[in-house]
Formats: C-alpha cells, sequence, structure tokens
C-alpha cells in the first residue's frame, strides 16, 4: 500500500541552514494494516506523515502509494490532525460532507453516506449542532467521519487524540478502534504516546530525532480485538519498555529519567 | 430574569445611567457657577436648540451621512480586495503594504486641504478623506485574519485538491470574517470623523459646516447640537455593523456570549 524507499527531507530553517528533518527514511505498510508512529518531538513523524500525503515532497527518495508515485495531494487519502478545525458555521453533517464539496462532488449522493458514518462514530442526534456545542472528542469524531466520508484507502492520523484529556482519550481509542473494524483501512498513525500505539497498532514504527531516522519497526503480538485490560499484559509491557529504551537511547543524560 | 437578557438590560441601562446623572450634573453646577452660556451651553438649553433647528440640523446631518457612508463603501470596496492581495501575494505585500503605512502616517487634518484643492469644495472630497481614514483598519483586520487561518484547514483543503478560489470562498474569508468585521466597526466611526474634518476644511453644507458656523457666530447650543447628532450617527452606525456581524456570523456572536455567560458563571 505505502512504500518509502530512502526517503529524506531537509528544510531551510529561518536563518538559511539545512535542517534534516529525515534522513534515509525506508518502509513498507501493507493495505489494511494499523501502523503507529512515535518518537520525541522533532523526529519527523508528522513531515512524515505529510510525505505519504503528497502535502510535500521529499528532498531525496521515492513515496508510492498503491505502486504510483506521489507528486501530489491525492483525494484517496483522508486527513485527521491534532486540532479537529471543523468550519463553525456549519454544522456537524455539513462539517462532514465538506470533504465532498471540496472534492468536486456532489452532496446529495454522499449524503447517506455521511449520516451512516455519523451514527458508526456514535454522533446520532448531533447531525445538526454545531462544533461550539461539542465536546473535544466529539469534534475530533466528526473531523474522523470527515476524513473517511469520501471512501479514502488511506487514513493520515497526526496525533488526533493528542489534545484531549486522558480519559476521553482512551475511550476514542476504543472507538477508532471500533470504526477501523467496520471500514478497513491503512492507517498511518502518528503519537508521541507509547501505550496509544501499542494499544491501536499492528506494527509501530520508532523514530529518533535529528535527523529523523528510523530506529526499529517493531510487531505487536497481541491478539485483537484490543481491550483496555492488554495493559497489564506481559507482551505490552515488553514492548513498551522496548520503546522507551530505543527512544531514550540516544538521549543519555535523559535515559534514567525517562524510566519512571 | 434569564442571565442573557439581564446582562443586555445592564449593557444598556448602566451607560444610560451614567450619561443622564453627568448631564444632570453638568446642569446643576453650571446654574451654580453661572458659567456664561455662550461658552458652554446647558445641557436643556442645546437639548430647546436642537428641536428648534431640527428641520436645519436633519437636512445637514443627511449631507454628512452620505459623505460617511460613501467614504465607508469605498474603504470596504477597496481595503477588502487589498488585503486579499497583501495576503495573497508576498511581492505586493511587499510593494504596497509599507506604503499603506505612510498614508496612515500623514495626518488626515493636514491632507484635507489639499483635497480640497483637487477636487473642490463639493461633497467628494469628504468622501475621500473619509475613505482615506477609514480603509486602513479594514485592510489590517481583513489580512490578519486571513493569515490566521488554521494551516491544518489549508493542508486539508490542499489535500482534495481544491483551488485557491474555492479555498477562499469556503474556507480562509469566512474564517476571517470575525476580523473582517471588527475592521469595519472602526471604520464606520473613522468614517464619520473624516467627512466632519472634510467639511471643517472647507464646506457649505453637512455637521461640520454647521458647527463651523455655528461657533463663529457664539451659538455654543447649535454647535453641541450638531455634535449631539453626529454622536447619534455614529453610534447607530457601528449598532448596525454589529448587527449584520450578529447576522452574517452568528458562531462568532455565540461562541463570544457563551464564553461570557461560562466566564461570568464561574
Amino acid at each position: 500500500m505505502i512504500e518509502l524507499q530512502e526517503v529524506s527531507k531537509t528544510f531551510r530553517s529561518r536563518q538559511g541552514d539545512p535542517v534534516h528533518a529525515l534522513d534515509g527514511i525506508s518502509l513498507r505498510v501493507e493495505p489494511e494494516e494499523f501502523v503507529a508512529i512515535v518518537g520525541p518531538s522533532g523526529c519527523g513523524k508528522s513531515t512524515l506523515l505529510r510525505l505519504v500525503g503528497g502535502l510535500t515532497r521529499p528532498s531525496a527518495g521515492v513515496v508510492r502509494v498503491r505502486g504510483a508515485e506521489v507528486r501530489e495531494p491525492f483525494p484517496d487519502a483522508g486527513f485527521v490532525f491534532q486540532s479537529a478545525v471543523l468550519l463553525p458555521w456549519r454544522t456537524v453533517l455539513d462539517n462532514v460532507l465538506f470533504s465532498i464539496e471540496m472534492l468536486g462532488q456532489p452532496r446529495e449522493a454522499y449524503r447517506a453516506r455521511a449520516q451512516a458514518l455519523i451514527e458508526l462514530a456514535g454522533l446520532r442526534g448531533f447531525e445538526g449542532k454545531y462544533p461550539w456545542e461539542l465536546s473535544g472528542g466529539m469534534q475530533q469524531r466528526a473531523a474522523i467521519c470527515r476524513a473517511l466520508v469520501h471512501d479514502p484507502s488511506l487514513l493520515l492520523m497526526d496525533e488526533p487524540f493528542g489534545a484531549l484529556d486522558a480519559m476521553t482519550r482512551e475511550e476514542m481509542s476504543f472507538e477508532l478502534l471500533r470504526i477501523w473494524g467496520e471500514r478497513r483501512k491503512t492507517i498511518l498513525f502518528v503519537t508521541h504516546s507509547i501505550p496509544e500505539a501499542i494499544l491501536l497498532s499492528d506494527r509501530v514504527v520508532v523514530m529518533t530525532p535529528r535527523p529523523g531516522r528510523l530506529a526499529r519497526v517493531l510487531p505487536i503480538d497481541l491478539p485483537r480485538p484490543r481491550t483496555v485490560e492488554m495493559e497489564f499484559d506481559e507482551r505490552f509491557r515488553k514492548a513498551s519498555d522496548e520503546i522507551r529504551s530505543l527512544i531514550f537511547a540516544r538521549r543519555p543524560e535523559a535515559s534514567g529519567a525517562g524510566r519512571r | 430574569m434569564p442571565a442573557a437578557a439581564e446582562r443586555r438590560a445592564r449593557e444598556v441601562l448602566l451607560p444610560a445611567g451614567v450619561l443622564l446623572g453627568a448631564l444632570a450634573l453638568w446642569e446643576i453646577v453650571w446654574r451654580l457657577l453661572d458659567v456664561p452660556r455662550f461658552v458652554v451651553p446647558l445641557p436643556s438649553g442645546i437639548l430647546l436648540e436642537t428641536w428648534a433647528f431640527r428641520g436645519h440640523l436633519l437636512a445637514h446631518g443627511w449631507v454628512t451621512l452620505y459623505e460617511t457612508l460613501a467614504g465607508f463603501a469605498l474603504s470596504v470596496l477597496v481595503g477588502t480586495p487589498l488585503a486579499v492581495l497583501i495576503v495573497y501575494s508576498p511581492v505586493l505585500r511587499s510593494a504596497i503594504y509599507p506604503l499603506l503605512v505612510v498614508t496612515q502616517a500623514v495626518p488626515k487634518v493636514a491632507i484635507a486641504p489639499v483635497l480640497l484643492l483637487l477636487l473642490g469644495a463639493g461633497e467628494v472630497s469628504k468622501v475621500v478623506v473619509a475613505f482615506l481614514v477609514a480603509f486602513f483598519p479594514i485592510v489590517v483586520d481583513t489580512a490578519t485574519g486571513l493569515a490566521a487561518t488554521p494551516p491544518e484547514l489549508l493542508d486539508l483543503s490542499r489535500s482534495y485538491r481544491a483551488s485557491a478560489f474555492k479555498t477562499f470562498v469556503k474556507v480562509r474569508f469566512p474564517m476571517a470574517l470575525p476580523f473582517f468585521f471588527s475592521g469595519l466597526k472602526v471604520a464606520v466611526t473613522l468614517s464619520v470623523i473624516g467627512a466632519v474634518v472634510g467639511e471643517f476644511v472647507g464646506s457649505d453644507r453637512g455637521l461640520g459646516y454647521v458647527i463651523v458656523s455655528a461657533t463663529s457666530y457664539w451659538k455654543s447650543n447649535l454647535a453641541f447640537g450638531a455634535m449631539l447628532l453626529l454622536a447619534v450617527m455614529a453610534v447607530g452606525l457601528f449598532a448596525l455593523v454589529e448587527a449584520v456581524e450578529r447576522l452574517v456570523c452568528p458562531w462568532y456572536a455565540f461562541a463570544r456570549d457563551g464564553a461570557e455567560t461560562r466566564a461570568e458563571a464561574r
């Protein structure tokens, strides 16, 4: 589904110095796979997502989706960001149909689909509400519906639950798994929460910062459906420890403090 | 009484009460101290004179209102596209923006006589002065609003391969509306000032003219009556723009009122 070959990305800083955001990333993601990307801030995980979505071009290397090289954004991907960024003058239903309008498709043809997604996301009865009438978690559910309404095969999520409180966050993780169970997609999920990455994904990509490199790709050997109890599973703890040591290994002065 | 209605009532009653109190104090102190009426008149005298000259004042008020609205309309028609150009083209931004700041640095009172020479003593020169004072806040506020579009929304629009025009119409401009309206509110009150400044410099019509001619004949009551009418006009226009804002972007007004209610509940 997704293939990255020796992808590097260099930005110019304000002073004109080159900043190596990503360096020599190679990764394959299978169709309908759920892959989480974890790493400390500044490791280029958001940049990686933007490269796959075609929002930026790599400085070197090739990004392919379904065998075709990504040169520009393509409609077969749906984006979810840390903030829901719903349009405040639109109702939930109209916000979901925003994707359809921007793609230049007829709204009416997607109305039923939008309604079904809203119900699937647990927003039944809120179709006519405005974003400021919804809680943060509900806004993010609407944003997920907006990303899915045009039925893309790829879902790109950039810390989608990062702005939510801990309890809502956990609830939303299971909601996402439930929605993913009904509408199978390939998901690339950027997060800085190690437990979230393990709980959700088939594989966890661990990254190290400056320049952003792949430290390891860790398969998560936990059965599905995932449950809250799995956080106490031995395999969960081992995966968590391994990711932690990979992230903190590069920072000797912080390695002690990191293992709380 | 519901909290919102109570707040509304308080928003009107409190300032009205303060105003009436101040006028009463003015009247009493002036009568006690026996200040010469032609220097600063009494509130009662102003009201009587305003009523006696109502036809005269309204006729001149109409001229000023017309100049104000024309100047304001012009500032919206010119200011909004300028803001769009500045935000969308970095080259134009560096080319135009410093010049705009220069136009604001020159005092309008100083430009007015020159404009009068160029455009004659008619209404056009007043409209242009009103425009010159009013368009800048529209440009600055609208540009700020357009530049404040959340980057995620721009990424999202790009991910659908929507055109820049579609993104502008469906996302950027509606998102900037609250900024646009705060520019309009400043601009509409400035337009009144601009029109009056134009009239001060040279005219035979308008409330600015009434003030200049009345004071030169020591008719302070009439001059104050004209000022009263100007104040009513400026407040009325401001309220009108605010009403349109509530109509056009209710989400913003609701969100703002909601925030106020929550803040008061604490």
